[in-house]
């Protein structure tokens, strides 16, 4: 196993690169449509009652599934791979965020509104920065769920991790298996201990009890 | 000269309820009058100030301010010129006091020294001294400093119609009646027409030029306190000082 690192090692990098970079892009989409769908909920009362039911209907479809009904669309490979990804994280995100604008008191948002604060301008204002750490936990098992994900997405030619574990698969090659697997938990474990750190550093600064 | 707030037969019903939450009520109040509104809960109290900031649309009937059918008005530039203590405080709280006071205006884009020195001005009239309270966060301050915080947000932009949605109402007897004081002296020093709802008689008679009582959605009177004491319009009115008479007595017996 050591012996394959020793001799793989710019192939794991590369691999493990490839796969940061698919989360990462993933991620930069996902935020963009979850805004977009956050909002449309802020504003309207019958996209807030459809949008989340639909999504986790979506959510429902195993990954694998998911692909072979895209292929025929977008063909094989990364494109895919992250439209699926962007699709499943729709609904980790707007699960998370619409919890978190949610669970503002509602004298909050009252008071707000009694001052003439455009519903916009509560968002900005008093909404998003109240409900920062639901948004980070939001992106946290986002994330998470992106980095397994996009291992499966190997099976369809986008590259990452997941290549090396599939090889392993194919060859029965278990240091192959091995190295494809735990480097994939770790980027997990990492980017989750990272959230974590930043969602801790977010309540020691909001929970107002020692002064700014 | 225009009333400051006149309703013409205001009625509004929610939703699935089978009664009017306020009920065909018409009144006038003029500017600078200190106007306390008591009644039970649930006798409409709330809806009847809400509807003056438009939190709320009547079902039937107009809202005037100065003159002005509310209606027509564009409803946040409106809500900016009222000020309004809800209920439960409701103060920002990631946002300093100094935050809070300035929200509105921040909102009309006053220039920053005016906001600044308005916020001093306001937390001082408050009792709050501005270096030690400026950049405090609300959960640094006792329920009472919170109400006074409340206010003086409320009164930020120089509003000339306060709207107080029991301001009071989670705060012990000697820090109330301290408030009350306050209050009362902070009227007095200027021209503004206050509504006050509360369901505590004695703060109503106290603080009210004009009381306004309330039950099931209607007006049942109207008037000065004495008024309202000498010539009590129903039974309802009268039972309700009477009530109050009778705590008199009790803490009588004690002296
Ligand atoms: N948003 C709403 N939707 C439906 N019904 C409402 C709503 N707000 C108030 N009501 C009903 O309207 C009536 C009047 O309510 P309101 O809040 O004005 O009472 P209130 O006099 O302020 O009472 P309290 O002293 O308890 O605050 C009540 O019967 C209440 O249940
Ligand atoms: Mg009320």
């Amino acid at each position: 196993m050591i012996d394959y690192m020793a001799k793989h090692y710019d192939d794991l990098i590369r691999a493990a690169l490839e796969h940061l970079q698919i989360v990462l892009i993933t991620l930069l989409l996902s935020l963009a449509l979850a805004a977009f769908f956050t909002i449309l909920c802020v504003y309207s009362k019958t996209a807030s009652r459809m949008i989340p039911g639909l999504l986790s209907m979506i959510y429902s479809i195993p990954s694998l599934a998911m692909f072979a009904l895209l292929i025929p669309l977008t063909g094989l490979g990364r494109t895919t791979a992250i439209l699926v990804l962007v699709i499943y994280n729709q609904y980790l995100l707007l699960q998370n965020f619409l919890a978190g604008l949610n669970g503002i008191d509602k004298s909050i948002s009252e008071a707000a509104m009694g001052m003439g604060v455009t519903p916009m301008q509560a968002l900005v204002k008093i909404k998003l920065p109240l409900s920062r750490k639901a948004f980070i936990a939001g992106i946290r098992i986002a994330m998470v769920a992106t980095v397994s994900i996009a291992t499966i997405a190997a099976s369809i030619n986008a590259g990452g991790l997941g290549t090396i574990l599939f090889d392993g698969l194919r060859t029965m090659n278990p240091a192959k298996i091995i190295w494809g697997s735990l480097l994939s938990a770790l980027l997990a474990l990492l980017i989750d201990g990272l959230l974590r750190f930043a969602e801790k550093r977010l309540d020691h600064s909001s929970t107002s009890c020692s002064l700014p | 000269m225009a009333h400051a707030i006149e309703f013409q037969n205001v009625t509004k019903t929610f939703q699935g309820s089978l009664r009017n939450a306020v009920d065909h009520i018409n009144f006038t109040a003029e500017e600078g009058e200190f106007i306390t509104i008591l009644g039970s809960s649930g006798c409409g109290k709330t809806t009847l100030l809400k509807m003056i900031n438009r939190l709320y649309e009547p079902d039937t009937g107009k809202i005037i301010l100065f003159g002005e059918d509310i209606s027509s008005m564009n409803p946040v530039k409106l809500r900016r010129r009222i000020g309004y203590v809800i209920q439960q405080i409701g103060l920002f709280p990631h946002m300093t006091v100094g935050s809070n006071i300035a929200m509105v205006p921040n909102l009309l884009k006053w220039e920053k020294e005016k906001t600044d020195a308005r916020v001093d001005q306001l937390l001082t009239m408050a009792g709050l001294a501005p270096e030690e309270y400026r950049n405090r966060y609300p959960a640094q301050l006792s329920g009472g400093q919170q109400q006074r915080v409340g206010l003086a947000r409320a009164l930020a932009a120089d509003p000339k119609i306060m709207l107080l949605d029991e301001p009071f109402g989670a705060i012990d007897s000697i820090t109330r009646a301290r408030l009350q004081e306050e209050l009362l002296t902070l009227h007095r020093g200027m021209k503004k027409t206050f509504l006050f709802v509360t369901h505590d008689i004695e703060e109503a008679f106290k603080l009210g030029t004009r009381v306004m009582i309330m039950n099931e959605g209607h007006i049942l009177q109207f008037d000065t306190p004495e008024q309202i004491i000498l010539h009590p319009a129903d039974g309802f009115v009268s039972s309700l000082v009477e009530s109050a008479r009778e705590k008199e007595r009790f803490w009588e017996k004690f002296k």
